[in-house]
């Protein structure tokens, strides 16, 4: 669908009442686009779109350097992913008591376990996450969120925020990499081992909790395509007998433990092709065999439509029609099996696909609330504090960016069960579920605060700045361009001339002439000691931007 | 997402942005009919969702199964004497930490449904839970919840055109969050609250006609919530202003308590909201569910101790309300737990398990019998199920909401389900169904373990009956026979060649009556 389609699309005017609810509108449209290479218009829209699919917002400077280059130069960058660590979290939760094992503004990732601190410290990885996002240049954030929400894991569960750390830190380092690698060492970590049971896992009585998990949501899934057995799921179990948790180093590893290890083979479904996967008897065993079964696992055409699938109701949208699954899913699941599992190749595809860029595509993702919040930071140019301010100030103001989105039903680090956020599998309503009548008043307040009152605690108020957000734009003294800068900033979607005028309302109330803003604003510029006119200024910049924050449009990217 | 956090989440949210110039949409009431039907009766329905998968055989205890189970669970088994006994009941009881809902019992508020699931069970949580609400077959995926289409059938074409003069109040409304089970044909029929005493004013800023498109599509369902939690939590404030509570068992420190607490108010503030969906999760016991030196605590105790607390404090405060004679509660999960523990102190996934239905209209007592554990339990062995969910859901919807006829059969999504005698409004008596053993029995087949073939014999009062096979996942492996048998003693070969070996199922069933015997096939 092009823009023109999509423009001529509106229905029928109906009658709006302020009284009685409506159904929402039905989508008839349907879009045959695949993945051949997108060639059309590359504007700040098409920027905008990439952008706040693959950052966490983007800001003034983002869209005016992407603009000026091509649509593969783009992905090309997004894709090219720092191949060094971001410096591990650091000692800033210190308050009236002071960690045993770790000094402030000490690393505390491989300290002995601190166990009255474990809380602390994974508000503390929260916040070092919630950074690296604001600041991401790259999908590389994105992609560690992907997987988070696919290898789901809870850290209330796990506990030890040290092994929080290193499993987070696996996600990232494969985030782009090979699948199949990825998921051998998440198997692999004391995180996952810990949280579903596999370090209590052994040949007596196998417990089948990994085992199931990996091949219904991690591997193979359970597409109409997907006919693993539960004897699958117990032979799988006992294939992963024996793993354990060293706790004696730091941080703890997982180790292999014979003694526990089901030693027989273990036999498979036709699913599989009958594989037999031979017992073996020997110190490397538990690895020997967990290869065979990753490779048998792997060679199923399923695994790599179930990941491409995952990667499409994240990426692009939830509903994946026969369209999408024939033109887009099948292609890429294709190549991902014909790359050895490379995700880095299913993401240029698709980022780069006349399919990603259609218009029947854009602004249809609901904002999970971790992007709606740190992109409203970075829109927004909200000051976190991050910089030299005491450890007390920045942990307490960061935390409160994580909360909020907590609040809004994401947790990060701690979504609500293995198969992650309901927003990414739950039928028929997905994304949706993010909005809800708890939820939309917390979207809503948050951003009302930013803009008025602000987050003060320790000294710092962490607030918007109307005046400096609004020379971002070309010309704030003319109150045509700044309305239609700012709608067209701050929305997916071009605004209607209607949207134009009724935002407009805001910074120029009852119908004043043009003249009166440009007065406004070059007086503030002129004399920002006019504390009536800055006022005034202020309480109009306000009005607008809010006004813009506050639209149904501004949950949807 | 914690339910604690959304219970918390209002207090987050600054006072003080309204008076900001915008429009106010006014929430007052909103009045005017569309002449749409009111509900068929007053009755209102809590369900408790037990996520996870509650271990049902340390719930409500066989013990005349004991031997058997004390060779297949030693090391979760409760102790024998710390079982609640219930009155008139010698062979079945509570967990230790039931004591409110053992006291509920022997008052006559509680009916039992033994062994519920749905065949060919499926042992994934999600999939599981997703066949739960919708009420399909385990083949089959459908898009709505058993309780969203009730609704949709008292309430046709929610939400155009509500609210109205006799229903101005949401549908159903979830504590913390809803679910699928809500979910009707057009939009889920139920809203999520965690504050009832906050009334939010969401602003549409834009009210221009969105696009055909999946960008339209969400921005209308963006403005419909809108406009939604500005109506519900008006009229949900207005309840909760109204409403009190009286019991003063709730413990502050209970989730499922908190949850109930709210419940118990709106409907005595005058909500008119048909059914409040609550949740306890946790159940998910793969290891660690007992304290190893003392079987009777642990993990699942805490559970269950919590689930009875709020369960007995929620139907104290009706009580003391006067308004207990038109709220019903019932319990469900998505699957039971495996016979067989494993090393770990826990259990895998199961399959049949019982559930709870309380309040006045219940007919008291216990559906069903207690599972059969086989001698010799294998790892896969799983419960069979005796009744199925789709029976409970159309005893609610036919007995307890008072729909019949097409509705009724809308309402189960065309599938065919018998009542069970669990409200009193049933015909039936639950005598029927707690004699059933003495009109049917189903003897020992011989030779039993099997090689090939083997024989069954039983003895009914003669008619229609059916005979069917159960492998150890509750899988139907051949319905061996149905049709019409004279009365006295009959019998049957079954042949058992190309079945794996394990223990497999045996089950005659004849109306409301059921008899089941464990076959070994070796």
């Amino acid at each position: 669908m092009n823009r023109k389609d999509f423009l001529t699309l509106k229905s029928p005017q109906k009658k709006e009442g302020n009284t009685k609810f409506a159904a929402p509108s039905k989508v008839t449209r349907r879009t045959a686009t695949g993945i051949a290479e997108y060639t059309g218009t590359w504007s700040k829209w098409e920027v905008k779109h990439l952008l706040s699919r693959t950052l966490f917002g983007y800001t003034h400077a983002d869209i005016a350097k992407y603009t000026a280059k091509s649509m593969a130069d783009t992905v090309d960058e997004l894709l090219n992913i720092s191949s060094t660590e971001p410096a591990p979290p650091t000692n800033d939760y210190v308050s009236t008591m002071q960690d045993p094992e770790c000094a402030e503004n000490d690393v505390w990732v491989n300290t002995n376990n601190s166990v009255n601190f474990n809380f602390q410290r994974r508000n503390s990885l929260r916040n070092w996450w919630m950074r690296l996002m604001v600041n991401d240049t790259t999908i590389r954030e994105k992609m560690t969120l992907f997987w988070h929400n696919h290898f789901a894991t809870e850290s209330e569960n796990i506990g030890d925020a040290r092994t929080v750390y290193t499993l987070l830190k696996t996600l990232r380092t494969h985030c782009l990499g090979n699948v199949k690698a990825l998921t051998k060492a998440v198997t692999l970590e004391p995180g996952m081992l810990k949280y579903l049971n596999g370090y209590l896992n052994n040949k007596v009585a196998p417990d089948e909790n990994y085992g199931r998990e990996l091949q219904e949501l991690f591997t193979v899934g359970k597409g109409s395509g997907s006919n693993y057995t539960e004897d699958d799921v117990k032979a799988s179990a006992r294939v992963l007998t024996g793993w354990r948790i060293n706790n004696g180093v730091n941080p703890p590893v997982s180790y292999f433990h014979l003694n526990w290890h089901e030693t027989a083979d273990k036999q498979f479904s036709s699913f599989y092709g009958n594989t037999k996967i031979t017992g073996k008897n020997s110190p490397t065993a538990g690895m020997e065999e967990l290869d065979d079964m990753l490779a048998m696992i792997f060679a199923q055409n399923e695994v790599a439509k179930h990941i491409c699938r995952r990667i499409y109701t994240f990426f692009v949208y939830y509903t994946i029609d026969s369209n999408t699954e024939t033109n887009v899913i099948e292609p890429l699941a294709a190549m991902l099996k014909a790359n050895n599992y490379n995700i880095k190749s299913v993401m240029d595809t698709l980022l780069k696909s006349e399919h990603f860029y259609d218009m029947a595509n854009r602004g249809c993702i609901i904002k999970q609330p971790v992007d709606y919040f740190f992109a409203l930071a970075k829109h927004a140019y909200l000051n976190i504090p991050v910089g030299t301010e005491a450890n007390t100030v920045k942990y307490t103001h960061q935390k409160y960016l994580v909360e909020i989105a907590a609040y809004s039903g994401q947790t990060l680090l701690d979504p609500p069960s293995v198969a992650g956020w309901q927003a990414y599998y739950q039928a028929p309503s997905f994304h949706e579920l993010w909005i809800t009548s708890n939820t939309m008043p917390v979207r809503v307040a948050v951003v009302g605060q930013f803009i008025t009152s602000g987050y003060s605690r320790g000294g710092h108020t962490m607030k918007m700045n109307v005046f400096s957000l609004a020379e971002k734009f070309s010309n704030p003294s003319n109150p045509n361009t700044l309305v239609k800068e700012s709608l067209e900033y701050f929305l997916s979607m071009p605004p209607s001339a209607t949207l134009l005028a009724s935002t407009k309302t805001f910074l120029l109330p009852g119908n004043l002439p043009d003249s009166t803003w440009t007065t406004v604003w070059n007086t503030y510029k002129s004399n920002p000691g006019d504390t009536t006119n800055t006022k005034t200024c202020s309480d109009l910049l306000t009005y607008m931007f809010y006004s813009i924050l506050n639209l149904a449009e501004y949950q949807l990217q | 997402m914690k339910r604690r956090k959304f219970l918390q989440a209002s207090t987050l949210i600054p006072v003080g942005l309204s008076g900001f110039g915008f429009k106010n949409l006014s929430a007052a009431p909103l009045l005017s009919s569309l002449g749409l039907s009111a509900a068929t009766n007053d009755n209102i329905l809590v369900l408790i969702q037990l996520g996870g998968g509650n271990d049902g055989l340390n719930t409500v205890i066989p013990l005349d199964q004991y031997s058997n189970l004390s060779k297949a669970r030693s090391n979760v088994l409760i102790p024998d004497a710390n079982v609640l006994r219930l009155t008139g009941k010698t062979a079945t009881g509570l967990h230790p930490a039931m004591t409110e809902m053992r006291a509920m019992y022997d008052n006559g508020l509680v009916n039992i449904v033994q062994n519920t699931g749905y065949p060919n069970p499926d042992f994934s949580h999600f999939r599981s839970t997703d066949i739960w609400h919708s009420g399909s077959n385990s083949n089959q995926v459908w898009l709505t919840g058993w309780i969203g289409r009730y609704l949709n059938e008292e309430f046709p074409g929610y939400p155009t055109g509500y609210p109205t003069t006799d229903m101005p109040d949401p549908l159903a409304l979830g504590i913390g969050s809803f679910t699928t089970v809500t979910q009707g044909p057009t939009i889920n029929m139920g809203i999520g609250v965690s504050d009832p005493s906050t009334v939010y004013n969401l602003i549409n800023g834009n009210t221009e006609t969105p696009p055909n498109t999946y960008h339209g599509k969400e921005l209308s369902y963006i403005r419909l919530i809108n406009e939604q939690t500005n109506v519900y939590t008006t009229a949900i404030k207005a309840a909760n202003d109204k409403g009190k509570n009286l019991s003063t068992k709730y413990s502050s420190s209970n989730n499922l308590a908190e949850q109930l607490k709210i419940v118990a108010r709106l409907i005595h503030g005058g909500l008119k909201t048909k059914v409040y969906v609550v949740s306890l999760g946790g159940f998910d016991t793969h290891s660690l569910q007992v304290d190893t030196s003392n079987h009777s605590l642990g993990d699942h105790a805490n559970l269950l101790s919590t689930l009875s607390n709020a369960i007995g404090a929620f139907q104290d405060d009706l009580n003391l309300l006067g308004i207990k004679d038109k709220v019903a509660g019932m319990t469900y999960s998505e699957f039971g737990r495996r016979i067989m523990s494993n090393l770990s102190g826990g259990t895998d996934h199961g399959a049949a398990a019982p559930l709870f239905v309380f309040g006045t209209g219940v007919q008291a007592g216990i559906i069903g019998a207690n599972p059969t554990i086989p001698d010799l339990v294998m790892v896969d062995d799983n419960l069979p199920m005796q009744f199925d969910m789709r029976q409970v859901y159309v005893s609610v919807i036919k007995d307890w909401f008072g729909l019949s006829g097409s509705k009724l059969d809308n309402a189960m999504g065309g599938i065919q389900a018998n009542t069970l005698p669990i409200f009193k409004a049933n015909n039936s008596s639950i005598q029927d169904f707690s004699d059933m053993f003495s009109r049917i029995s189903l003897m020992e087949p011989s030779p039993n373990p099997v090689q090939s073939t083997t024989t069954i014999k039983w003895q009914t009062d003669g008619g229609l009956i059916s005979i069917k096979l159960y492998d150890p996942l509750g899988q139907l492996v051949k319905e061996v026979f149905t049709g019409n048998v004279p009365s006295g003693i009959s019998s049957q070969a079954i042949s058992m060649e190309g079945l794996r070996a394990g223990n497999y199922f045996v089950q005659l069933s004849q109306g409301n009556k059921i008899a089941t015997k464990v076959l070994v096939k070796i």
